[in-house]
């Protein structure tokens, strides 16, 4: 695996960024930075700032542990990052808007159209009809990871409900609050305008039918889902009811929601449930989370969804080594970002050097997430390496491999003092029928245990404030907008 | 604003406040237990609601039985754990009609007291306890007080404290109603009429109020009828009367049976006359009045919650 590139690095190596950091980090006692520590965890703590974890026995919320040391990403980087997502956002939602709609890339034979239409995510239900504005992927989180100075690369697409965005934004303020030196001493891009941003993106995507301030809201799955607190966050950071199914219901396919004054209409849905929950009529027929009725409300135009349902098929890890081919094929662009090399399991040769290559790839399943089901080869006993042997065997079509990436460092503070740890960046993207947001850097997750490349905070991950760093004064510092509309198909 | 909210709202300011009224009942009970004259703790699962629920899984009444009823116990709904649970529960699935001053009194009262061991709240130690209850509902209080905006969902949560409240000084009254008929000053019942008052913070407000010994006719008339007493009935009920215009106020006008209910409730209060309430048994009349009480509670959520 070789040993992997540290985003401050030391010595002559220092990279300009980091200076300051380096400097504060030096001068700092370690008791002041355990202190700080310690100020930070009360502080989430107290604003309750926990994430649900059933099940395993223990207090069920819990603190994602948070580093105090920031993740700095140079101005000029971030413009390569956000460029790129940017680009690719755009053509996973063509690729959506096609593949329930003409299927052109499909007829192409550029995407095998089985792992589309075949796929467990396509939703026929979304056929024959365009969502407003057409845009389907209104939110997007999509996963970077960095092995070199230049090199990034796309881990995963998230296009259906990706979460962590609160984290992003209360790591900020936390940041802001332990070290306002630190602030005075950077020039930081904001990310405080996120939450205005999305609404901005939610009332875009509101049906023609809604008059020109539509009624927006959070359709959470209720406290006990892992996310909630981000929910309530986001439903206070934009002025909108957090809602669950049971204060919504359909009268002649209409969604409105119970409130104290009566029903009152709904026009735009920020769902942070599954698809399959959404509606009993339509999916799963035992949901108690959905609302009866709401597809119909959907296709009628009466109400609009964010993100569209069916969306599952651009994130989905077999479809992932296309994405590439979608830029090109809407586009007519080379893309940006590159895609970490992947092998599809179900493909007789690439599973044969998948099998061949067990000790040295990383393998997962191809609808996972929260980092579960995951073999790291590197990391794997004999007999688990076995195990995923048999599995893969059992079922190929579920997995997909890649090779073990030597993940960035960034120092991080730890028991033992400040060490290097492995860290991803997710940025969140914001879509509406023609423009791209980002508002710049995104959450910052970190394997906080020592040589691990598994940063969800399900399995001991944790996060870190992340910061768009400009070197020279610039005029404009928040967000980014282009005005390319979505190639029509 | 959603229903679900309005409703959660209504029931955090019911059980914040029912948390502070088990805990003042409680010192009341110490005290008194302290002074021999028995019966306390009984009196105090009567007032509370909670004796059925005793009898049924602790038996007999002991001193420290009924405190670990009424503190711990998570089986009985009106303890104060399960309180402070069910507050912290409503309030977490409103988290964004909350302000963050008041999440984080709610939220650091659950934390600090839902491990709480027996040796915190036992014997000597139950006095510094209700002490940090009746802190930690105060601070909460003070919270919304002065952070709150002044919109619907601050209404509702002043409603489910108002109602609240006046149930629980109905209750409270109504557990020692016979010595408020009987006008012997023995020792016994003078230590009894201070109990009363004690049991509503109305001591003090007693002897400002009245500038008098005490008088068991008096006692009653500000428990009842007395506007200038926070806790009394027609205090309690001139607020939730309050707040269902306001709200009704803020929907251009709409209204139910629960303001006819409250209005009526309200007008009784502030043109009784205590001879007319006691004429006809003071017992009789506090049985009417919880009655009217949650079915008023009832109608709130009829109008409001179930939009019926």
């Amino acid at each position: 695996m070789g040993s992997a590139f540290d985003e401050m690095g030391e010595g002559p190596q220092l990279r300009a960024a980091y200076a300051e950091i380096a400097r504060w980090l030096e001068a700092t006692p370690p008791e002041a930075l355990a202190a700080k520590r310690a100020e930070a965890e009360y502080l989430f703590r107290k604003v309750g700032i926990t994430f649900a974890v059933y099940g395993e026995g223990g207090d069920p919320e819990r603190l994602i542990p948070f580093d105090i040391i920031p993740r700095i990403l140079a101005r000029a980087e971030w413009e390569r990052l956000a460029a790129g997502l940017s680009q690719r956002v755009r053509a996973l939602n063509a690729f959506l808007a096609d593949a329930y709609g003409p299927q052109e890339i499909l007829k192409a034979g550029r995407i095998p159209a089985a792992l589309v239409t075949g796929n467990e995510q396509f939703r026929p239900e979304m056929q024959g009809f365009a969502p407003p504005g057409g845009v389907y992927t209104h939110i997007a989180g999509i996963d970077l990871v960095r092995t070199g100075p230049d090199e990034f690369y796309v881990l995963e697409d998230n296009c259906r409900t990706p979460s962590g965005v609160s984290y992003m934004l209360e790591n900020r303020e936390a940041m802001l609050r332990l070290f306002p030196r630190l602030f005075a001493a950077h020039r930081i891009a904001p990310v405080n305008r996120y939450p205005e941003e999305l609404l901005a993106t939610l009332k875009a995507a509101a049906p023609p039918k809604a008059g020109p301030e539509p009624t927006v809201v959070i359709l959470t799955p209720g406290h006990f889902n892992s996310a909630y607190y981000e929910h309530c966050f986001l439903a206070d950071e934009m002025g909108v009811e957090v809602v669950e199914g049971a204060d919504l219901f359909v009268e002649n396919d209409v969604v409105m929601m119970r409130t104290t004054a009566g029903p009152k209409r709904v026009d735009v849905i920020y769902r942070r449930i599954d698809d399959d929950y959404l509606d009993p009529e339509v999916f799963n027929p035992d949901s108690m989370l959905g609302v009866p009725g709401l597809m119909r409300a959907y296709r009628a135009g009466n109400v609009a969804l964010a993100n569209a349902p069916g969306c599952g098929i651009a994130d989905d890890k077999a479809v992932y080594p296309y994405v590439p081919e979608m830029i090109r094929f809407f586009l007519g662009e080379e893309p940006l970002l590159n895609n970490v090399p992947t092998f599809l399991c179900e493909r007789e040769e690439e599973r044969a050097h998948v099998l061949a290559n067990l000790d040295t790839l990383v393998v997962k399943l191809a609808q996972g997430s929260g980092g579960y089901g995951m073999l790291i080869g590197p990391h794997a006993t004999a007999a688990q390496r076995e195990e995923f042997r048999d599995r893969i065997l059992a079922q190929p079509a579920h997995y997909i491999a890649q090779p073990t990436l030597a993940l960035s460092t960034v120092p991080t503070l730890v028991e033992a003092g400040i060490a290097p740890r492995h860290v991803d960046l997710r940025p969140f993207i914001l879509s509406t029928k023609d423009s791209v947001r980002i508002v710049p850097g995104g959450l910052t997750r970190v394997a906080l245990r020592e040589g691990s490349l598994v940063v969800n905070s399900s399995q001991g991950g944790g996060t870190k404030d992340t910061w768009v760093l400009d070197d020279a004064p610039s005029a404009q510092s928040q967000g980014q907008s282009q005005s390319q509309g979505f190639v029509s198909c | 604003m959603l229903s679900r909210t309005a409703d959660s709202l209504f029931w955090l300011g019911r059980y914040t406040e029912r948390a502070a009224n088990v805990a003042r009942g409680l010192n009341v009970a110490w005290r008194m237990d302290g002074l021999g004259t028995g019966e306390e703790w009984e009196r105090l699962l009567v007032a509370c609601g909670c004796l059925p629920g005793f009898t049924g899984t602790h038996g007999a009444v002991t001193p420290e039985a009924a405190v670990d009823y009424l503190v711990r116990d998570p089986s009985n709904p009106s303890g104060i754990l399960s309180c402070f649970a069910a507050a912290r529960s409503n309030g977490r699935q409103v988290r964004t009609a909350l302000t963050v001053d008041m999440w984080s009194a709610l939220n650091e009262s659950w934390s600090q007291l839902r491990n709480v061991s027996d040796e915190e709240f036992q014997g000597e130690r139950l006095p510094g306890f209700i002490d940090r209850v009746r802190e930690r509902v105060l601070l909460f209080s003070g919270a919304a007080q002065d952070t709150m905006l002044r919109g619907e969902a601050w209404l509702f949560l002043r409603l489910g404290t108002a109602l609240e409240r006046a149930d629980n000084t109905a209750r409270l009254l109504d557990v020692r109603h016979d010595l408020l008929g009987n006008a012997t000053p023995g020792t016994a019942e003078y230590a009894q009429w201070q109990a009363i008052l004690q049991s509503a913070s109305a001591l003090r407000s007693y002897h400002w109020v009245y500038r008098d010994r005490l008088d068991p006719a008096k006692i009653a008339e500000l428990l009842i009828l007395r506007p200038e007493l926070p806790r009394s009935l027609m205090a309690c009920h001139a607020r939730v009367l309050e707040a269902l215009d306001a709200i009704a106020a803020g929907q251009g006008g709409r209204r139910g049976e629960c303001h006819r209910l409250s209005g009526e409730i309200t007008a009784a209060l502030r043109y009784g006359r205590l001879p007319d309430i006691m004429e006809g048994g003071l017992h009789e009349w506090l049985t009417r009045m919880i009655g009217r009480t949650a079915e008023l509670g009832g109608a709130i959520e009829d109008f409001y919650i179930r939009g019926e």
